[in-house]
């Protein structure tokens, strides 16, 4: 067992657990958005970014894959994760204004305004239905083509591929093209409705 | 060529190459470096091969186009040996006349000679010209007297001599523990040690007993060309140098990434890697050691991101070159999920010159914490335009002023930027700053693989930052959200600020920008991507405010701050500004004061040059 101090908590993992998995384990809250426990983790997103402590040095890492060693200390909610994580709520709000997830993120960790150029776009380049193309249904129909900002999701070619059987699982798990939430949307506004219900950490609007 | 299959045929080979070229009485080496070609020495190089045949020279004068000599701005350059005579500038005219007076007269030609800036005199050899004096050119040592297509000539002078040393008289520990002693840091930017790289991959286990080692030749900084030139003039030392460091891992497979905008590079890595397992110098069992070892080349395809070792190894093996978290250090799994270890060119090149020098006599040159030397390129606004050897610890005064003469035209420097675009520009004030892996960290720049920029007071800073920035989110693989999403934010307020369009809290905004993207980025080219903003503020911050509150660019470059005026007074009404506008923009009658009608120019300041009066203004 490996022996780590997750905000203040001692805590034992298994060797081979990532933080994200033990701090899940004892019921330590860290959003992700890129990650699901039936896939391999890809750390795109950097929303699960935690603060670690080691030998005297404080970093950030992202830590849906970053495995649990012996001593280290990891903060989940100090001041550096929180600015962090929210100009990152932010960035990705930019791009996908009408994504409930995204919006319902906006209200739990306190993003209220937008002050970058706002885009919109219908894709946020997690790759979730990649790899759940890929691991899950075996079927490997779709990847990323193009770099920066010219990547997408797609076909080989961009023509139909005779490995996707139309299962919809790519559908089922992204986080952008699900029903968008009943508040804006113009690209750069927020909802922000469930912002005073955060104490509660309730999301009224997911149980319409 | 036959294999050479022992250890004493190698020496016996090497003494008779030796002896058979005693029969030279004199060698022309023409440079065949990049900025020579583009020079056209081609051109001269084959006058001297026509001119050589006409007079039946053949015999007695060896004719050789070599490698980089640094020096580029002065291309094509020609040296005579033994006299070390050194032609700038040379022509195809001007062969007849050196083969007249210096081969066969033992005289120089004078108007080909090196001009002294400082008093006139002309300077007859290489090393006694100011740009050469300060150096001190071990790496690139061999460059100007070597045909890199010829194996032969590499090793007449002492090529292989290491690697026949460190398979029959060490063993791998005792190599690793000379690189560890001879302080040997990383030459492709981060400075880590490259002996402890060394040793983690020896010691981790291969699942079936397969290590690997990789040359990493993705030089993609804009601005620097060192290990083009290195692996374009001397591709020996850096095979060399694999194939030491492969015997110390226990590697019997190397590759080498190289870019794909190095054709000549390849070319020349690829006959020398041919001539050396024909020679036996690759392959199985060299020279009857017992130890195997080969080399594949990889071309890349292009992409900035793929200098990053995990996008690297990715790319070698066929996939997206894309980086990925390395929790799990290549060293353990890396290319192919087998332990494997990256090195730069430059380091490579280096090993060759630890063994063969002696590990004390390497470790006295640069300083403590940084020994050895290091190559940069010096572009920009700079005399002396070319690549550079000093010991670690020459300042950047030093480098900038005695090397590289100064900032041309009379105007006065404003900053360098060293380290690619992941580095800092570190304004006059610090100029002093000694150059080695932790001085320069310390000034918020770093070295980086080599690429020194020369900025004089026509550079608008925030121009600068906003041009690496530029470059960096094009390069982005766009796989997480702070390097992609974050950097292209970025840009978008750098612009606004050049454009005078961003109000005075865009700049925290940007601030607290860079620190997300410095913090959270995946690999390292994100986590260093926000530097060039952060130096440029940092030291420059006078020149952002003036953009945002004054609306001003003080070096004129910014087009949406200023604006082409016509002083009526001086103005003579020459119609030269008004037939040269591009647009018509400026308007009035001969010998009466023209204007510029400030809603059609576009800006290009040509009227500012061709004005001979100094009639218009730029505001």
């Amino acid at each position: 067992m490996v022996r780590l101090r997750i905000d203040g908590q001692s805590v034992e993992a298994e060797e081979g657990w990532t933080i994200l998995e033990t701090a899940r384990y004892y019921g330590v809250d860290i959003p992700t958005l890129c990650y699901d426990e039936g896939l391999s983790p890809y750390s795109a997103c950097r929303l699960c970014t935690v603060e670690i402590i080691s030998g005297g040095r404080s970093r950030l890492s992202a830590s849906c894959s970053f495995p649990v060693r012996e001593g280290i200390e990891v903060l989940t909610d100090s001041n550096k994760v929180r600015r962090a994580r929210k100009v990152i709520i932010e960035l990705m709000l930019a791009s996908c204004p009408n994504s409930r997830t995204l919006q319902c993120l906006a209200s739990r960790y306190g993003v209220t305004e937008i002050r970058f150029k706002a885009e919109d776009r219908d894709c946020l380049l997690c790759g979730l239905c990649i790899r759940m193309c890929k691991e899950q249904m075996q079927a490997g129909a779709i990847g990323f083509s193009g770099r920066g900002v010219d990547r997408q999701v797609t076909m080989p070619f961009s023509m139909k591929s005779e490995s996707c059987r139309e299962c919809g699982a790519c559908l089922y798990i992204c986080p952008i093209c699900e029903m968008p939430c009943g508040g804006p949307m113009q690209p750069g506004e927020l909802c922000n409705s469930c912002l005073d219900t955060v104490q509660l950490q309730a999301f009224p609007c997911r149980e319409e | 060529m036959s294999k050479i299959e022992s250890l004493p045929s190698f020496e016996q080979y090497r003494k008779a190459l030796d002896s058979e070229r005693k029969k030279y009485t004199a060698t022309v080496s023409v440079c065949g470096g990049t900025g020579c070609h583009a020079h056209e020495c081609v051109n001269v190089f084959d006058a001297f091969e026509s001119e050589i045949v006409h007079r039946g020279l053949e015999d007695s004068v060896e004719l050789k186009i070599t490698g980089c000599h640094g020096f580029c701005e002065m291309g094509p350059l020609v040296v005579i040996w033994p006299q070390e005579i050194f032609y700038k500038q040379v022509s195809p005219e001007d062969v007849p006349r050196i083969i007249e007076q210096s081969l066969l007269g033992g005289k120089a030609v004078e108007d080909l000679l090196y001009q002294d800036p400082s008093n006139g005199g002309k300077i007859l050899r290489e090393d006694d010209i100011p740009f050469y004096k300060k150096q001190m050119r071990i790496l690139m040592d061999m460059n100007g007297k070597i045909n890199p297509r010829n194996i032969d000539d590499y090793i007449v002078q002492g090529g292989y001599t290491a690697l026949a040393k460190a398979l029959f008289e060490l063993e791998p520990e005792e190599i690793i523990d000379a690189v560890d002693r001879a302080g040997l840091r990383g030459r492709g930017g981060a400075g880590f040690p490259t002996a402890n790289k060394w040793r983690s991959c020896r010691q981790a286990k291969a699942r079936d007993g397969i290590k690997y080692v990789l040359c990493n030749a993705d030089e993609g900084d804009p601005g620097a060309y060192m290990d083009r030139s290195l692996l374009e003039g001397n591709p020996h030392s850096v095979i060399e140098g694999m194939a030491i460091g492969a015997y110390a891992i226990g590697a019997n497979q190397g590759y080498i990434y190289v870019r794909h905008e190095y054709p000549l590079t390849l070319e020349n890595l690829l006959t020398a890697m041919d001539q050396a397992r024909e020679l036996g110098l690759l392959g199985v069992n060299i020279l009857d050691s017992g130890f195997d070892f080969d080399i594949k080349v990889s071309v890349g395809g292009g992409a900035f991101v793929c200098g990053e070792s995990t996008a690297l190894m990715a790319s070698i093996e066929g996939r997206i070159g894309e980086p990925r978290v390395k929790h799990i250090h290549t060293a353990e799994r890396g290319l192919y999920n087998r332990p494997t270890n990256l090195n730069n060119v430059e380091t490579w090149a280096n090993v060759p010159l630890i063994i063969n020098r002696g590990v004390e006599d390497y470790a006295s040159i640069g300083t403590e914490k940084s020994t050895g030397t290091k190559i940069f390129s010096l572009v920009g606004k700079i005399k002396n335009t070319g690549l550079v050897e000093v010991p670690m610890g020459t300042t950047l005064r030093e480098i900038i002023y005695d090397i590289g003469g100064g900032v041309p035209d009379g105007k006065t420097f404003k900053a360098v930027q060293t380290g690619g675009p992941s580095g800092g520009c570190i304004p006059e004030s610090l100029l002093d700053t000694p150059v080695d892996f932790d001085r320069l960290y310390e000034v918020g720049s770093m070295m980086g693989s080599g690429g020194m920029i020369v900025m004089d007071e026509d550079t608008c800073m925030v121009d600068i930052a906003r041009y690496f920035l530029d470059f960096l989110c094009d390069e982005s693989c766009g796989k997480c959200v702070p390097c992609r999403e974050g950097l292209k934010q970025m840009q978008h307020i750098i612009a606004d600020i050049t454009e005078g369009n961003a109000s005075p809290q865009q700049l925290d905004l940007l601030k607290e920008l860079a620190w997300t993207v410095q913090e959270t980025s995946l690999c390292g080219l994100g986590q260093t991507a926000p530097n060039p903003v952060l130096s440029t503020i940092r030291y420059f911050e006078e020149e952002y405010a003036e953009h945002l509150e004054e609306k001003k660019c003080r070096a004129g470059v910014c087009k949406a701050l200023i604006s082409f005026e016509i002083d009526p007074e001086a103005c003579t009404g020459c119609l030269r500004c008004k037939k040269s506008c591009p647009v018509g923009a400026v308007t009035g009658e001969k010998k009466q004061p023209h204007t510029i009608d400030q809603s059609q120019c576009e800006k290009c300041g040509i009227c500012l040059e061709v004005c001979e009066y100094e009639a218009v203004i730029r505001k």
